[in-house]
């Protein structure tokens, strides 16, 4: 596996097929979780791990696996990846833990986990489904991110917990209703609407 | 507690969990096929009576399972993988029976049924079940609430969607974008609902 295809795969994750504003895949059990900075990046961090590992599995297992009964396998190695991360979370970081509640399980059902593993781990050498994996992830993250810092800034005034000058001062009227559900979707669809213009602009340039 | 406060108790969190704690507009659970299927009314109307029954059912099996066989061996983390199984089993029980003594209502509903052990609304509503330490009763009412409220968000969704299939929007707005902006509008309008229920 060379320079050229890495890049490729990372273009393809990042940007002209991210998982969130163009596939608008596995975007439900994640939302919940973007009202507070500090709550998306160890969700982001999980989803990452969960994702790339469960693609490199389901590559190298992708010999072995009949073919009728492949969802169910690999349903059962992402949950594998996920009761992982469930364990490690409750033992040196309860407190976390709690404030994502059933969500960290609800990676098992994220759609875009299995999405990859069906797109590219059933069908492609490991090597390239880790990379396939992780840079999705990457792409999932990154729009996330975006998504809490405008909730949290909006919403609290705060940038994980710290106070931002503007916004936490009595100029800023807070918007409450962005760190409750409706200010989640209306995020999601307005950088969705904000990426996806861009995204049909660079398609059009790289033509 | 006697048998008629556990019934009231669980008709509060049923009525709770579809208005004010719908498992879609404040939880963002099953928001993949909300987003994909909700451009037909009927199709729409096919996936949400499915979701209310399979979603029922399994909160209830899930419920036995945890309290009789997980709890008691101390086996709680092993949860995720026994809930997946169990849905996943239940739906493909549920579509042959179907398929051998309805095929009108295989034929409404039978397609979407595959779809409904990949929604996330499904296993979420037996996470939170464990998590809230339901009764069984209150699980049916719980279960039963959840899908009510699915079924009356994905339908309010679609029968705008037709309405807008004429309109006007900008490019890359079409399709997810607008769709979870009116998705944001439906979930401030039942904010409303927020104080009808007292101390639940």
């Amino acid at each position: 596996m060379n320079r050229q295809q890495i890049k490729q795969i990372a273009r393809e994750g990042l940007w002209f097929n991210n998982p969130i504003f163009k596939q608008v895949l596995g975007i439900c059990s994640t939302l919940a979780v973007t009202n507070l900075v500090l709550n998306t990046v160890v969700m982001c961090v999980a989803l990452v791990f969960t994702m790339s590992f469960s693609s490199l599995t389901v590559s190298l297992l992708r010999k072995f696996t009949p073919r009728n009964i492949r969802m169910m396998v690999e349903t059962l190695i992402i949950a594998f990846y996920v009761i992982i991360v469930d364990v490690i979370l409750k033992a040196y970081w309860p407190q976390m833990s709690e404030n994502l509640g059933p969500y960290v399980g609800l990676i098992i059902t994220n759609c875009i986990v299995m999405g990859r593993c069906e797109a590219c781990g059933n069908s492609n050498p490991p090597a390239t489904a880790l990379f396939d994996g992780m840079f999705n992830a990457f792409g999932y993250s990154f729009v996330l991110l975006i998504i809490a810092t405008f909730r949290e800034a909006m919403g609290m005034g705060t940038f994980l917990g710290l106070p931002l000058p503007y916004f936490s001062s009595p100029y800023w009227d807070k918007w409450i209703i962005m760190v409750m559900p409706p200010g989640a979707f209306f995020m999601l669809g307005i950088v969705t609407w904000v990426l996806r213009s861009f995204e049909i602009k660079t398609e059009e340039k790289t033509k | 507690m006697n048998l008629s406060a556990e019934m009231s108790q669980a008709f509060i969190i049923c009525i709770s969990a579809i208005f004010t704690q719908n498992i879609l507009l404040s939880y963002f659970l099953g928001l993949c096929p909300f987003i994909g299927v909700s451009r037909e009314i009927k199709a729409a109307f096919g996936l949400g009576l499915a979701v209310i029954f399979v979603m029922t059912c399994t909160c209830m099996l899930n419920w036995v399972i945890y309290n009789y066989v997980l709890s008691p061996l101390g086996l709680e983390f092993f949860r995720f993988i026994l809930f997946i199984v169990v849905i996943a089993a239940f739906v493909q029980c549920v579509e042959m029976a179907i398929e051998r003594y309805s095929p009108f209502l295989y034929q409404r509903l039978g397609i979407f049924l595959p779809l409904i052990t990949v929604n996330c609304a499904i296993l979420g509503a037996s996470l939170f079940m464990v998590i809230r330490e339901y009764t069984f009763i209150s699980t049916i009412g719980y279960g039963l609430g959840s899908g009510i409220g699915w079924f009356l968000a994905i339908i309010a969704m679609s029968g705008i969607r037709q309405k807008l299939a004429n309109d006007r929007i900008p490019q890359g707005l079409q399709g997810p974008g607008i769709t979870l902006i009116i998705t944001g509008m439906m979930a401030l309008a039942f904010i409303g609902f927020t104080g009808v229920l007292q101390g639940s």
